[in-house]
């Protein structure tokens, strides 16, 4: 049957190209029905290679559809579906295309079923997402979209020489278990943790998400980090160094997030912290970590999309985002300080809402398999996590002092987008065995019992409680207008001031061996010149070569009339 | 557009009586300890009041370091738009040693 045959790429790509033909209404409704309909279909799809053939001797398997595959499938579906909602006020045609290319570009990637597709798709997400900051049309955006894309484009240079390496070892491009045994495996590790943002190799999420547009980092954050996520899955379950790499992830964002002002930043560093607790879930790689960390992206991409359009509905309406600005819009935006909240408690992990279900999971497993110390780090990261994104972000937007703006709550399309990720976070907190029906293993987890609620809400309240009592004590950091150096400060300031050094001392160098070299010629010149002042000089001095050819020639005219007589 | 109406969090009571419950919800979460009994996978867990402490200390832990790290980390808001200090430096002192010159070098 052909309609099985159909990858879920195709119709966004297709949707993408009607997109630039199609006007208001039509336009509107078209987009929507795009993901409305691609779900369905996917529905249906049983799993398998629905898709295969050959390209130089190899097998490529474009659409394969598994356990794995399928559950970032639907989310992308929802998170495309959401995004789409939310920025359906927008006229500007550059987004909409490019919103819908990138979420077919995810899409595809998650259902390659071999490395050469996957590093196509893989490059088209960078190449479609960065329309989505560069659309803002601030020199700020351009610059930040360019390093954005550089990093991407280089992360996709290494999986290719890694795809190569791989091809070239096994004789094989299938995407399966890779493991860390070979080159092959190292460069292509490389690469999905730049796109993973794995530490050092963050920068580009936390300098490019905040500047795109404000319905633009809605779509980044829920595609281009989880089929990282997706990848490590497939290809790296169960490598050690993924803990302490996750471990890592999941900690030291969260203290950049305290002092940050704009928080859209802020967000997107506890975006790095959450893809930590995945990428420890994949590391420990058993079936109840593989489970926690897959249920977490889900989640994370629902969640971590409502905190990030509560966030644009304040900056759409007040053209602010820096916590200095803000405070005291709960008075003018009700509804968005609720739906705030909403996602505010889900990333928190509070109990009876999603992100509880899926995080404890990851937390279980690394106390099941013994990592005492990166459950005690995982700990900490989730009290820092309620500390700087449940309670910071409503806070410092929605209460702490009155800033005097005066705003509305958002367009009906923004707030119904908000809505539908609201109810989603609170269905799955409330039943998570529907989205546990889906995961990769059955583990008959139970997140709802007396130890876990206890521990996780005696924790939770005790955060709160702390930061309750740094602020009565004037001890909490206030919000204040400033820039935060990290790592991209090396190639953003450091490496291209050691350049210019270097280049100057080479061009005054080289300035001044051409200046001594100019001198030694002139020198050399006049002294021929003046060699042959002194041996001729009725002929050749003060007179110019010109009037010598001009006497050549009289005296050759002369010469030519006296032929003549 | 005046606004005039009062709002939940202008009366300092209200605030007040939200902290007051967060008091008291925290002291009922510690005395469940006691109550409830535990699954416990590891001998941290059993120490009295483990998880509230834990967040607590965790948390102004978290705010200190933070805080500190503002001490060496925080810059101008600004900071990427301007070229550095050395930069301009560089350039009025080749400005200076040209006017000095008084002509163009065959480079600039």
């Amino acid at each position: 049957m052909w309609m099985i045959e159909l990858p879920p790429f195709v119709p966004f790509f297709l949707g993408a190209l009607i997109l630039l033909f199609t006007r208001g209404m039509l336009r509107s409704a078209i987009m929507i029905a795009i993901p409305i309909l691609s779900a369905m279909h996917l529905m249906m799809v049983p799993e398998g290679i629905h898709l295969q053939f050959t390209f130089l001797e190899y097998q490529l398997t474009p659409y394969r559809v598994d356990k794995l595959s399928i559950m970032f499938g639907y989310v992308f579906h929802i998170a495309a579906l959401i995004g789409i909602i939310y920025s359906l006020h927008l006229r500007d045609t550059m987004q909409q295309v490019s919103a819908m290319l990138y979420a077919g570009s995810a899409l595809g990637a998650v259902f390659a079923g071999d490395l050469l597709t996957l590093f196509v798709f893989w490059e088209l997400l960078a190449f479609t997402s960065v329309f989505l900051i560069w659309a803002r049309r601030t020199q700020r955006s351009y610059d930040a979209g360019m390093r954005y894309l550089i990093i991407q484009v280089l992360s996709g240079v290494i999986l290719l020489v890694g795809t190569l390496f791989y091809a070239h070892e096994n004789n094989t491009l299938a995407f399966g278990y890779i493991g860390l045994d070979s080159v092959a495996g190292w460069l292509i590790l490389i690469a999905f943790g730049i796109k993973c943002a794995f530490p050092i190799a963050h920068n580009w999420l936390t300098d490019a998400y905040p500047e795109a547009t404000v319905t633009g980092t809605v779509f980044l954050s829920a595609f281009t980090t989880k089929v990282a996520v997706y990848a490590l899955a497939r290809a790296y379950p169960g490598a050690e160094i993924l803990i302490y790499i996750g471990a890592a992830m999941t900690c030291f964002p969260i203290f950049f997030a305290v002092i940050e002002n704009d928080l859209r930043r802020v967000l997107a560093y506890s975006l790095i912290n959450q893809v930590g607790f995945m990428v420890v879930g994949i590391g420990i790689g058993t079936a109840l970590a593989i489970n926690g960390a897959v249920s977490h992206a889900f989640n994370d991409v629902i969640f971590k999309g409502l905190l990030f359009m509560s966030m644009g509905a304040v900056l759409q309406m007040t053209g602010r985002i820096n916590g200095s600005d803000l405070g005291g819009l709960y008075k003018t935006m009700p509804k968005t300080t609720i739906l705030c909240i909403v996602g505010a408690a889900s990333i928190s992990a509070f109990p009876l809402f999603s992100g509880f279900v899926s995080k404890s999971m990851v937390m279980s497993a690394a106390l099941e398999e013994g990592y005492d110390w990166v459950w005690l780090m995982l700990l900490f990261a989730s009290a820092g996590v309620f500390h700087h994104a449940g309670i910071k972000i409503p806070y410092f937007a929605f209460f702490a002092h009155d800033s005097g703006l005066k705003a509305n709550d958002p367009p009906n399309n923004m707030l119904l987008a908000m809505t539908i990720s609201a109810v989603l976070c609170i269905a799955i907190g409330i039943y998570p065995q529907a989205l546990y029906s889906l995961l990769p293993y059955d583990t008959g987890y139970n997140p709802y019992d007396a130890t876990h609620v206890l521990a996780q809400t005696q924790l939770l309240f005790f955060s709160a409680l702390a930061f309750v009592w740094l602020n009565l004590k004037g001890l909490y950091p206030p919000e204040l207008r400033s820039t935060n150096l990290d790592f991209d400060w090396v190639y953003r300031r450091a490496v291209p001031n050691a350049l210019q050094k270097v280049f100057s001392v080479i061009w005054q160098v080289d300035r001044s061996l051409r200046d001594a070299l100019k001198l030694k010629l002139n020198l050399y010149l006049s002294y021929f010149s003046g060699k042959n002042d002194r041996l001729s000089i009725l002929l050749s001095r003060n007179y110019p070569s010109g009037s010598m050819v001009m006497w050549v020639a009289v005296v050759l005219a002369t010469y030519l009339l006296l032929s003549f007589i | 557009m005046k606004n005039d109406k009062k709002y939940l969090f202008d009366n300092p009571n209200n605030v007040k009586r939200l902290l007051h419950i967060l008091y008291a919800c925290c002291a009922i979460l510690v005395v469940l300890d006691f109550v409830i009994h535990r699954h416990t996978l590891h001998d941290w867990e059993k120490l009295w009041a483990f998880y509230p402490l834990y967040g607590f200390i965790g948390c102004v832990v978290l705010v200190v370091i933070a805080a500190w790290m503002r001490t060496f980390l925080m810059r101008p808001e600004d900071y990427y738009d301007n070229p550095t200090e050395t930069d301009l430096h560089n350039d009025s002192l080749d400005n200076n040693m040209l006017n000095k010159k008084g002509e163009h070098h065959v480079d600039d």
